[in-house]
């Protein structure tokens, strides 16, 4: 379908949530407020790592003001966790805390700071442990166990994966490299700190209001938590202050609040300080690398090998899938026939890390662009021609079983080499530099790919991981029901935009409802760049089964055959005989009267497409999205600061349903990346967070964030509602390394490890000087046997897997 | 409930927030953004941090912004106080709303009420900044979703409005409100 012939798609619209959003209207979590409300706050441990000898609490519960205080004691013994193969999270720890903020106890009172006083006069016996600060200390310390589970002493998760013959590849290869990359920790740091509302109420059930990604699994995990039917259990999502992975477990907080308000008989509202949620973390994981790869003269790559560490921090989330991400992606982006993967994941007593935009995969893509620079400079190529020889077949499989759609990266790279004017500012390897005195300018280049939705849910089922309901008013306007959950990227806008495209209505005449799971059907959440594809693809399908009816209502009306029927401008009728159309809402009565209530229902679960080996669920997507990114930046030989000038992205997105919604997602990527290669940084001095404040943990504010050109790539993805792939996480990806390589062509050296600090560009300066390797990054590697590969087949070349079929459809 | 004999001082303030006289009777340590929020119900004002670190609370005195996270309101009697939901006059959303609607600036809103305060106080001073001008003014507002680019591009095009001097449309305001 080409561009011309939507009248919805393709249009720069405002969301729908925009004007409530500029006039502070927007309720989020925080906003709430009922009657009898009391405040709630949590005691948390300021050890490392400690048995929990004694809990008192009774001089908390003394305190005038006081409504309730709980323990661990007074929640069911059951531990949880994300996924069902990491159940080791407490609410309010019982036995012994793992990390410096670990809840032990809460506390419902009048108001916070009564709460708060009481927090204090709750008394706790600790007895410390060891505490294990870093994957070294973690695995040369196997006798201090931070858990009782995992695959070996304080190893939560290893993997080892292995698609075709990786030594035979090197030994085919011209030019084989080895290089050790480490990608430091950082968090989500969203604007709206975690808050939550929860009502028990006289009927004994629970309401919770919470600012969460994922209401569907917050679900069901109270009701196991709590030990209620999940029946009497019911979540609301409120808007979101952003999210970037921050908000998609559920938390001590959330909990707490319930339990405290089946004791107190009250709603009870609890709101996280800005370092508890330094604190509540699950951001990028710290990984240390170490990849090898061979290329041949041409710049083909014969065969890569890649081993990653991971610092989980002291619990599972999603760490068992953030582990394979690390190795699940970099096969997509370019042709990679043979292809090695070893990853372990680590406990240590820090905050756990989690999924962070981007999900593990922004680590071995630094490596591996960095990596492809240096391999171009031996090689003697043009760092963007040999990208742009090596990009990825579509309708093929790679090495690793995934199956990849349509392709959108040699457009992206050629966008950017034209719009960058990489050809005059790239002047070639070892060229004399650029720029005046100490101030040296540099042009860089990186690439990325990006699932468009996890293809299977966090448990195992065989149900749709996103539905609507879609009901159509006398008046003509059309209500949606929806679990998916708006944190800001406009989701609740595309559940508007779709529906009204397939009905020819107005988007204003659409109403979204918020993610309730009493009312609105499961979408599992905003994680994995999933929502647009997959509540896009059921909203289309619910708005079609109306448009049938409609169109045979219709059609007995004006005594035409409903093939001739069409929908637009909120009329619908035969376009030759337009003057007899009728009105939208004329119709939606017409289809009343014959067909009954207005209801329907689309579903949605994506293709089949597992690999067949163990961990062939982690990766597989319905669709993959492909950036490209050139950065032109200055260094500061003097200082080692580095002062960005420009990002060109430009970004195979497949379809922008709302061009100025993808940009925003582009742009928002672009500036969270520059944080992540420039500054930002989640690190613990002794066993404290080093810096668990806005002001202390460095981000980009507008002086930092340069201008972000990006350039929008359609390919028209058979898999995508109206051909859309995504957008939300895929262009933060080639950020890092494309600065790190500008900064290499700038001044000759070789960061290799983020955040790239002037402190570090200095040092490498430094050693340039002394005529040593002008390179800085980790030394050495971990002591660490990875278990013996799976060796499976590679699937590199073979056609895709079956298109457009899957369940539901 | 009885409070203990450590009960916190309240005194009755009168605040002219939004062109209104309100009142209420708060703690004397209690800052402008929880008056605001808790006791008149402005719930608009966002926090972040509550330190002083992070914009997001920012509302204007006497034009000029300031974060309520960090100002006591005892201290504010008789001065003009602006919030986001003073910015609206009769039902009309200000240019400053209406172009960070239309282009995409508010992605998650959380930082957009502070954002909007400290424009409105540019563009009272600088009718027409330079984008970089537009920069130094919003350093101080910290924004994770947008990249900042909408919000610089939003602040320019309500500057150009206001000043007259450019198509009252963009592609999107067919469907504003
Ligand atoms: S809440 Fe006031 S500056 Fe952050
Ligand atoms: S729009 Fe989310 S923080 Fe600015």
């Amino acid at each position: 379908m080409n561009k011309h012939e939507f009248s919805v798609i393709g249009q720069p619209l405002p969301k729908i949530d925009a004007w409530a959003k500029v006039t502070g209207e927007t309720r989020y979590a925080d906003d709430l407020v009922l009657p009898r409300m009391a405040h709630a706050r949590l005691l948390r441990s300021p050890h490392a790592h400690a048995r929990i000898a004694a809990i008192d609490t009774s001089r908390a519960a003394a305190l005038p003001g006081v409504y309730a205080v709980i323990t661990g004691a007074d929640l069911p013994p059951v531990k949880f966790g994300i996924l069902p193969v990491s159940q080791d999270e407490e609410a309010l720890c019982r036995e012994k805390v793992r990390m410096v903020g670990d809840a032990v106890a809460a506390v419902a009172a009048l108001d916070e700071e009564t709460a708060e006083r009481a927090c204090e006069l709750v008394e706790v016996t600790y007895e410390p442990l060891p505490a294990l600060m870093s994957i070294e200390e973690s695995l040369a310390h196997p006798e201090v166990r931070i858990h009782e589970y995992g695959d070996g002493p304080n190893v939560h998760k290893s993997v080892a994966l292995q698609f075709g013959d990786v030594e035979a590849a090197f030994a085919a290869a011209d030019l084989v490299r080895e290089d050790v990359f480490f990608y430091e920790g950082n968090t989500h740091l969203p604007l709206e700190q975690h808050a939550a509302v929860a009502h028990w109420g006289p009927d004994d059930k629970l309401t919770l209001w919470s600012s969460t990604q994922t209401p569907h699994y917050v679900h069901r995990l109270l009701a196991k938590i709590l030990a209620v039917p999940a029946a009497h259990v019911r979540v609301i999502a409120a808007p979101v202050g952003g999210g970037f992975g921050g908000k998609l477990d559920p938390f001590a907080h959330e909990i707490a609040a319930c339990q405290l308000s089946r004791l107190c008989g009250r709603p009870v509202k609890i709101a996280l300080t800005r370092e508890e949620v330094f604190y509540v973390h699950r951001g990028r994981h710290p990984v240390l690398m170490w990849l090898k790869t061979g290329f041949t003269r041409a710049g083909d790559i014969t065969g890569s090998h890649l081993r990653t560490w991971l610092d989980g921090g002291a619990y599972g989330s999603y760490g068992v899938a953030s582990t394979f991400y690390t190795g699940a992606i970099n096969p997509v982006t370019y042709k990679m026939p043979v292809y090695k993967f070893e990853g372990a994941r680590i406990f240590t007593n820090k905050p756990p890390c989690g999924p962070k935009r981007g999900h593990g995969t922004p680590q071995p893509r630094f490596a591996l662009e960095c990596q492809i620079d240096r391999a171009a400079e031996q090689l003697g190529l043009d760092p963007a021609d040999l990208r742009r020889r090596i990009v990825a077949e579509p309708y093929t499989k790679t090495a690793n079983h995934l199956t990849v759609t349509t392709i959108g990266l040699g457009e992206c790279l050629d966008r950017v080499v034209e719009a960058s004017g990489w050809r005059e500012k790239w002047r070639g390897w070892n060229a004399p530099p650029r720029g005046r005195g100490p101030v040296r300018r540099g042009v860089g280049i990186a690439c990325s790919s990006y699932m468009t939705g996890a293809g299977s849910a966090v448990y195992w089922n065989n149900m749709p991981h996103s539905g609507v309901v879609l009901r159509a008013d006398r008046g003509g306007g059309v209500a949606i029901l929806c679990g998916a959950t708006d944190i800001g990227q406009g989701s609740d806008s595309i559940l508007a935009y779709l529906p009204a495209e397939v009905l020819g209505i107005d988007p204003k005449d659409v109403r979204v409802h918020p993610a309730d799971t009493d009312l609105t059907p499961v979408d599992l959440g905003s994680y994995s760049s999933r929502v647009t594809l997959m509540c896009g693809v059921a909203a289309i399908q619910a708005a079609t089964r109306l448009r049938e009816v409609l169109f045979q209502a219709v059609a007995a009306k004006l005594e035409v055959d409903p093939s001739r029927l069409v929908a637009r401008d909120r009329k619908v009728g035969v376009p030759d005989d337009w003057d007899r159309a009728l009105t939208f809402a004329q119709a939606v009565e017409l289809g009343e009267a014959m067909h009954g209530v207005l209801a329907f229902a689309g579903s949605y679960a994506p293709p089949k497409r597992a690999g067949k080996y163990k961990g062939g669920g982690v990766g597989p997507s319905p669709c993959y999205s492909y950036s490209a990114c050139v950065v032109e930046l200055s260094v500061d030989e003097d200082t080692g600061m580095v002062e960005l000038h420009d990002v060109w992205l430009a970004h195979d997105v497949g379809r922008a349903l709302n061009p100025l919604l993808v940009e925003g997602q582009v742009e928002g990527s672009v500036y969270m990346g520059i944080g992540e290669a420039l500054m930002e940084e989640q690190v613990f001095r002794k066993h404290v967070h080093k810096t668990p404040s806005m002001l202390e943990y460095k981000s980009p504010t507008t002086l930092e964030t340069p201008a972000i050109h990006t350039i929008l790539v359609e390919t028209d993805d058979p898999e995508g509602p109206f051909g859309a792939k995504e957008a939300g996480q895929g262009p933060l990806l080639p950020v890092m390394p494309a600065i790190a390589n500008a900064i290499y062509d700038a001044v000759g050296v070789r960061i290799d490890e983020v955040p790239i600090t002037s402190e570090k560009v200095l040092r490498a300066l430094d050693l340039k000087r002394q005529g040593k390797p002008a390179r800085v990054g980790p030394e050495k590697l971990p002591l660490f046997t990875f278990k013996t590969p799976l060796v499976v087949e590679s699937a590199f070349g073979q056609p895709a897997d079956a298109i457009t079929r899957r369940p539901f459809a | 409930m009885n409070r203990g004999p450590d009960e916190p001082m309240k005194a009755r303030i009168e605040l002219t927030v939004n062109g209104e006289r309100r009142e209420a009777l708060v703690p004397v340590h209690k800052t402008l953004l929880e008056v605001l929020r808790e006791d008149l119900d402005l719930t608009g004002t966002k926090h972040g941090c509550e330190l002083g670190e992070c914009g997001t609370c920012t509302v204007l005195v006497d034009g000029e912004p300031v974060l309520s996270c960090l100002a006591l309101p005892a201290e504010l009697e008789g001065r003009e106080i602006l919030t986001v939901e003073g910015l609206a006059q009769g039902g009309r959303l200000h240019p400053l709303q209406r172009a960070f609607a239309e282009l995409g600036a508010a992605q998650c809103g959380y930082c957009t009420p502070g954002i909007l305060l400290v424009a409105r106080a540019l563009l009272e001073a600088t009718p027409v900044p330079t984008r970089e001008q537009v920069r130094v003014a919003l350093a101080g507002n910290i924004c994770r979703c947008t990249g900042y680019t909408k919000i610089l591009d939003a602040v320019e095009l309500a500057a150009l409005r206001m000043a007259g001097r450019t198509p009252v449309a963009t592609a999107a305001a067919g469907s504003a409100r």
